[in-house]
């Protein structure tokens, strides 16, 4: 990682000067037409924000229907369209693009570079997502209802949907463009703009595990979109991929699916690794442990996440040798992962630690992801898994790993960054509530979600035997805690952004180690930075 | 802030604790049932196995994480030492150690799945059809002697039992405690011997379903255009009904289609299969008669 000299710091501060006075244009064209990476980057978060809450809320609905055994408030075929569009919702509208706002604001930063590499290609990428969004949410409104087989969209089920099936398909090949465009954009920035003197090696962890996430999203997104492309075949036009009357195949949908959907939660959950990597050792105040062997390990977990898909479908019949290939490849993943968590923790050993917001996001998400991956070492395990599989084990397993895991790793980086992207420190104490009570409630739902599954729970249903009740109770009145904990990081966002009370400095963090270019620059980064690149010791 | 901290470590040894000790507990509503089947057994074995590798695992992990936290806060004076950046030795050692108990889980797994995936010898060939929102059982063929021979007019649909259908119905106001085995009862179970292998094979007319009885320690989906299969031998002695639901969403009432089964003796089960069958060549006689 890299140093930059004091002539860097010095024309960096020349700009602040420059450029506050009018760089940036005013007006809503500043939004539509923009093509600086910082507002590029927020639009991605606030979209995010947005989405998280759309989607929370319809986390809400299923959790109020959970709350007891009965049908109380919605009809299943209803339940069924919130479960499928609160995945979709959450995972590409929620995850994918705040990982996107964050690489479009830090990645330049981090690099030392003025802009993203394709400036007019991201902002097409980011204002395909709200027309993507209006199709998939305006589905809701159609005769037949949303979208109700599943995220996973598994034919013949997901055939069987009403009008809002080509908007669905069309607003996924939406976002899947609006991915690649992304990941083309940070391919090419972090490839061919880096400053002079920053070599791949000395990049931040955030810019490598984005780098990986790039190219698996280039990777796997076109095939997402030939297989739903298959499906509209399927059920428009008369053809016959998945359906077996015509000759055709379910189970190879699956196949294709999950060959998206493994890299596909590695996309969601890598850049959090990076994030987590640069802000334990700011708050332990001691430089990452294994640097390489972390950059090592990122790139091992993506090239595993390619052989290992068929684990997610275990208990479709394969062939007994391919269970096994499965099963071993998918074993092999706890190996780069234990090395990641081995690092941080190693990070900690003899640190100087000090607890703020972006720091206690980072443990809980050291601890949390933990319990999470070993659910999942639980899970490869098949004949295990012939228990486990498509209960609320599984369930409690990818939301430990996806909430406390890839939304807690996005928290951390908000709160790591905040004071950088608005110059003023947020409420820490306040911040601190928000922790603490998000890291409550988030195991109030989820941990008792373990436990129905292994009595026996089956997922995606609305109503449930009553030796079940308890602990949906529990973790309803968590899912509701955690839902309200969230309007907080609203608050405390919203209020850092509308500036007032103490100012934050270059380096913001009180710490020598962090080397990030980010911290040369002002707080607030000034509107355009690195016109000339920095110089790298 | 120090107290606060160290009350957090010790809370999270608790919860630790706790719920290790929840999830061992046998037969509870925390974890996976013992069953009643060698298959269920030997799954329960390997999910506590890996249960305890994760705890142990746990223990030493996360105690290295709460050690540092608790010991090298900057509040108490704790000075960094950055000289810690490296060490081939430390990353080789925890590279292979995990190696070593991916292999000691992976050999007991792969025994268990060649026990599971070996259909050969079965004495009983039952086929179950998924359709929305229904099982439709048939017995296809038994062993007899050492020959095989064909079962027939022994065919049934299973459905939601009447009084949770009608319970389960949007503001029906009526009290899912009241009702026995609520979503977890048929109009008609699956009947099945104890003591010998039965053979399942697992198809859909429609869209994908799965079958699963927990205590049976298998599931499998049923999928249209596929016909899967797996074996259960329920212990002789433990003849009851078992319950379990379709586990793969397959539309508007997937969470209203159980799996029913009821295990009888062989002795009581053939009384029943003469039976069905006898009832099966009345009925037709009798349509027969009555279209002539």
């Amino acid at each position: 990682m890299a140093h930059a000299d004091t002539h860097a710091h010095a024309h960096a501060h020349a700009d602040d000067g420059h450029d506050a006075h009018g760089h940036a244009p005013s007006g809503i064209g500043r939004w539509l037409f923009a093509t600086n990476h910082k507002d590029i980057g927020t639009m991605y978060l606030v979209f995010a924000l947005t989405m998280f809450f759309i989607g929370g809320a319809m986390a809400m609905v299923i959790r109020l229907e959970l709350f007891q055994p009965g049908l109380q408030f919605v009809d299943p075929g209803f339940f069924n369209s919130m479960t499928t569009m609160h995945a979709l919702v959450m995972i590409f509208g929620g995850v994918m693009p705040a990982w996107v706002g964050l690489a479009n604001w830090m990645i330049p930063l981090q690099v030392g570079a003025p802009d993203m590499a394709l400036p007019r290609m991201n902002n097409y990428s980011f204002w395909i997502l709200p027309f993507a969004f209006t199709l998939l949410l305006s589905s809701l409104f159609l005769p037949g209802g949303a979208p109700a087989g599943g995220w996973t969209l598994y034919p013949p089920l997901s055939l069987q949907a009403g009008d809002s099936f080509g908007l669905t398909i069309f607003a996924i090949h939406m976002m899947g463009a609006s991915s690649i465009m992304g990941a083309i954009n940070v391919i090419v920035t972090i490839l061919n703009m880096r400053a002079p003197g920053m070599t791949l090696l000395k990049m931040p962890l955030f810019c490598w595990t984005w780098l990986i996430t790039a190219y698996l999203l280039i990777a796997v997104m076109p095939v997402l979109a030939g297989a739903v492309t298959m499906l509209l075949t399927d059920h428009y036009f008369g053809t016959a991929f998945f359906n077996p009357a015509g000759g055709g195949d379910p189970v190879m949908f699956q196949h294709i699916f999950w060959f998206f959907g493994h890299p596909e939660v590695y996309i969601l959950i890598l850049p959090a690794f990076g994030i987590v990597s640069e802000i334990i050792p700011t708050f332990s105040r001691k430089p990452l442990f294994g640097y390489e062997s972390m950059v090592y390990a990122t790139g091992s977990i993506a090239f595993l996440s390619f052989i290992v898909w068929a684990h997610h479908m275990f208990t479709v019949g394969m062939p007994l040798a391919g269970q096994l290939f499965f099963m071993l490849s998918t074993m092999l993943i706890a190996i780069p992962t234990g090395v990641k968590v081995f690092n941080w923790t190693t990070t900690l050993w003899r640190g100087s630690i000090s607890f703020e917001p972006p720091m206690l996001f980072a443990l809980a998400f050291l601890f949390l992801f933990t319990i999470g991956g070993f659910s999942g070492l639980m899970l490869a395990i098949v004949p295990a898994d012939f228990q486990y599989h498509d209960t609320y084990f599984v369930v409690a397993h990818f939301h430990y790993v996806l909430v406390p895991g890839a939304v807690f790793g996005i928290m951390a980086g908000v709160y790591y960054w905040l004071p950088k992207w608005t110059g003023y420190m947020y409420n820490m104490k306040l911040a601190n509530w928000h922790f603490w009570l998000s890291t409550i409630s988030v195991n109030v739902l989820f941990f008792p979600m373990h436990f129905l599954g292994l009595a026996g729970m089956p997922r995606r249903i609305p109503d449930y035997n009553v030796q079940f009740a308890d602990w949906n109770m529990v973790a309803s009145l968590g899912g509701f805690a955690f839902g309200l904990s969230q309007i907080m990081f609203v608050w405390i966002v919203v209020k850092s952004v509308r500036g007032g009370g103490v100012k934050a400095s270059a380096r913001v963090w009180d710490d020598t180690v962090s080397e990030g270019l980010e911290w040369t620059v002002p707080s607030p980064a000034p509107h355009h930075t690195f016109d000339t690149p920095p110089v790298i010791k | 802030m120090s107290i606060q901290k160290k009350l957090t470590a010790a809370l999270g040894l608790v919860g630790l604790v706790v719920s290790a000790v929840a999830f061992g507990a046998p037969e509870s509503s925390y974890n996976l049932p013992i069953g009643v089947t060698r298959i269920s057994r030997e799954v329960y074995g390997l999910h506590m196995l890996i249960f305890w590798v994760c705890v142990a695992i746990s223990v030493v992990v996360f105690g290295a994480m709460i050690y540092s936290l608790v010991k090298y806060r900057k509040s108490v004076g704790a000075v960094a030492d950055t000289s810690i950046v490296h060490s081939t030795k430390a990353e080789i050692i925890w590279t292979i150690i995990p190696v070593i108990i991916l292999v000691a889980m992976a050999v007991p797994a792969t025994r268990t799945l060649i026990m599971i995936e070996d259909t050969r010898h079965s004495q009983l060939t039952i086929k179950a059809t998924g359709y929305q929102w229904k099982w439709q059982y048939e017995y296809l063929s038994r062993t007899e002697g050492s020959a095989e021979k064909a079962v027939t007019g022994v065919s049934f649909f299973s459905a939601l039992a009447e009084d949770s259908n009608f319970t389960r119905q949007l503001g029906s106001g009526l009290d899912p405690k009241n009702v026995p085995n609520y979503l977890l009862n048929v109009d008609h179970p699956l009947v099945i011997p104890s003591g010998i292998k039965v053979r399942l094979l697992l198809t859909a007319n429609d869209v994908i379903h799965a079958w699963w009885v927990p205590q049976f320690g298998m599931k499998r989906d049923a999928i249209p255009g596929f016909v899967n299969e797996i074996w259960i031998q329920v212990d002789e002695g433990k003849e009851g009904t078992y319950r379990g639901n379709c586990v793969e969403l397959c539309g508007r009432d997937h969470g209203f289609m159980p799996v029913v089964v009821e295990v009888k003796s062989r002795k009581d089960f053939d009384v029943w299969l003469a039976a069905q069958q006898q009832a099966t060549a009345t009925a037709t006689t009798a349509a027969t008669t009555a279209a002539l």
